[in-house]
């Protein structure tokens, strides 16, 4: 198409323009294959990016000290089944107690959310009231508030409310600081016909039976689009435990890991045991719940 | 069950219940008022609490020398911003993020990279999806533990270049002029993942006719990119873009984890936390991390003009 566009007045830079072209198109079907090769190579050398750092983490956790001390990270354990280091990470490392509290405050921070989230959802979306305007834009501007900025102050008022070295500070502030998840569930509630709330009126039921029975069970999607991405960010999260519950039985499993590097110090084998411990059930999770978890992203980032 | 005979008994409750509605009307109607309030209690006690008190504090610690227990918060003006734009130990953190904002923009690239290739016939895909993006889902520690890992001298990268007969290779983490070039790939490799199946969501998200229409027309890979993928995604890159930036100003987790911000490794945010936690300077810490929301809040402002949201859900 582009020959077309050129004029019929035809200098030497233009002819050596269209030679040019002509030898692209020419080429054409032979460069179908050349970038082909590239596009494969270059998705290779991506996927060797992402897990040899990995695999030689996960070689390393079945190696014996002298074993570790004497090969090259690249060589693989000569046997599979050597679990010692994992037994040291989950008996000495503390590893269990990190599993405890963060199976603590997942559950509840969770469904404090939940409950939290598609109140306010429910609220802002069924209710036409004054103020309506005012509520939604506290939660719009909260968004643009970066969590860690505000933590100096924060720690402040988490201190004062006495919560400082318990679970509740992680619990209560991810349950309040979580504006993505109110959205998710907003979004989803705009979907549910209304037709529904009111008949529900017409037979009697109150505002909280409608709630309770009528658009909590239609929201399921919308909760487990949540549980699943919250849960991962809740499980990941370094920052708010290892600020507010440094108290040594309050390891959870990011801030039990961190833990690893004193005491193990050089025992890399013990080190890379405990971080494939918290890897793998998020590889788990991933390989379960792929399709949830990339669309709940999708749903969570975009807001 | 209920929802599907209440349709029909509501048609009937309603003809009924039309002869006396005005002194039935007062009773809900005053309830009315209140009950999204009663809804909204919770969320909204929890969100004052802990975010727009926080931020009004802090906005106050700013122009105090508190250190944190003292009943007295005394007050000293500008102090604490002066000496954040003046001081070169307190300024030289912002340099930190250049290396990060860097990292960012190829981070992006390989995304939108990666997310063109596969929006195109290829075989695996899922595989491939899978594995690039997954880094994104691992916990941070555990990722500065495997980095920490890969990078210590005559680790995994070490014994990789020595295959290719590099004997001598640099120290990545003990080298201060290399840090921070290892910390920010270690941030490319932890989140690009998340920026690529972004773009991939856009990219499948655009009308398929548009990529037949374009074979029909003998469009090749690169015409399609860009006028059909680019201007189909614009948004989100534009938010992403943003993301990044601010992103890169507010890194903590991964330099604390990895150097806890030694060899000229420190960041805003560690530098904030070192203040206000290790330091007691409160007042300071607080004016760092208010000048750090005024600079998020501009991006996000710049971000809204440059790219205006096309379905704004204000309502």
């Amino acid at each position: 198409m582009s020959t077309t566009t050129l004029p019929g007045r035809t200098g030497p830079v233009e002819r050596t323009v269209l030679r040019l072209r002509h030898g692209v198109r020419a080429l054409h079907p032979l460069l179908g294959p050349v970038a082909t090769t590239a596009k494969y190579a270059s998705l290779v050398v991506a996927c060797a990016a992402a897990i040899i750092p990995l695999v030689t983490v996960f070689m390393a956790a079945f190696k014996t000290k002298e074993e570790f001390a004497t090969t090259d990270p690249l060589t693989p354990p000569t046997t599979w089944t050597n679990l010692d280091n994992f037994v040291t990470a989950f008996t000495q490392g503390g590893m269990v107690q990190g599993f405890v509290n963060t199976s603590i405050i997942l559950v509840v921070a969770l469904v404090g959310t939940i409950v939290i989230g598609t109140m306010t959802a429910y609220a802002v979306d069924r209710f036409d009231f004054r103020g309506r305007r005012l509520v939604m834009g506290a939660f719009l501007l909260a968004t643009l508030v970066p969590a860690v900025t505000t933590q100096v102050a924060t720690f402040q008022v988490v201190n004062g409310l006495g919560l400082f070295n318990t679970r509740w500070a992680a619990i209560v502030l991810f349950t309040g600081t979580d504006i993505i998840s109110i959205y998710i569930f907003l979004q989803f509630m705009r979907g549910i016909s209304r037709s529904l709330d009111e008949a529900a009126m017409l037979d009697g039921a109150n505002r909280l039976t409608i709630y309770a029975r009528i658009i909590f069970p239609l929201l399921r999607p919308a909760i487990a689009t949540v549980v699943i991405v919250k849960g991962i960010a809740i499980y990941n999260e370094y920052y708010i435990p290892f600020l507010y519950m440094p108290s040594r039985d309050l390891g959870v499993v990011s801030t039990s890991l961190f833990r690893f590097m004193g005491p193990f110090g050089a025992q890399w084998e013990i080190i890379s045991a405990g971080a494939v411990l918290v890897i793998v059930p998020t590889l788990v999770a991933f390989l379960l719940l792929q399709r949830q978890i990339y669309s709940g992203l999708t749903s969570g980032a975009t807001k | 069950m209920s929802t599907v005979s209440s349709p029909v008994r509501g048609a009937a409750v309603r003809t009924t219940a039309t002869p006396p509605p005005a002194p039935r009307r007062r009773g809900p109607g005053r309830g009315w008022r209140v009950t999204p309030w009663l809804f909204l209690a919770a969320p909204l006690g929890l969100l004052v609490l802990f975010t727009y008190v926080p931020v009004a504090n802090m906005v106050w610690y700013s122009f105090t020398s508190w250190n944190g227990m003292a009943p007295v918060k005394e007050p000293v003006g500008l102090e604490n911003y002066q000496r954040i734009f003046t001081d070169p130990d307190m300024f030289s953190v912002f340099l930190v993020s250049l290396y990060y904002l860097a990292g960012a923009f190829l981070q992006l690239g390989l995304a939108l990279y990666f997310a063109t290739i596969l929006s195109f016939r290829t075989r695996a895909r899922n595989f491939f999806k899978g594995i690039i993006f997954f880094p994104y889902l691992i916990n941070g520690v555990a990722i500065g533990l495997v980095f920490l890992f890969f990078l210590r001298p005559g680790g995994t990268l070490d014994a990789l270049l020595a295959l290719v007969g590099v004997a001598e290779p640099p120290q990545w983490l003990g080298n201060p002029d290399l840090a921070n070039v290892s910390l920010a790939s270690t941030s490319v490799w932890r989140y690009m993942g998340l920026n690529f199946v972004l773009f991939l969501g856009a990219i499948q998200s655009i009308p398929h006719e548009l990529y037949e229409a374009a074979d029909l027309d003998g469009a090749t890979s690169w015409q399609k990119f860009r006028y059909i993928i680019a201007p189909g995604i614009k948004q989100v890159i534009g938010l992403t873009t943003i993301l990044a930036i601010s992103g890169s100003l507010a890194v903590f987790e991964i330099p604390w984890i990895m150097t806890g911000g030694a060899n000229g490794t420190t960041t805003f945010v560690i530098q904030t936390v070192q203040q206000a936690f290790e330091f007691k300077k409160f007042g300071l810490a607080s004016a760092m991390a208010v000048v750090l929301l005024l600079i998020v809040l501009l991006i996000t402002w710049i971000q809204r003009r440059i790219f205006p949201d096309e379905k704004v859900d204000l309502t």
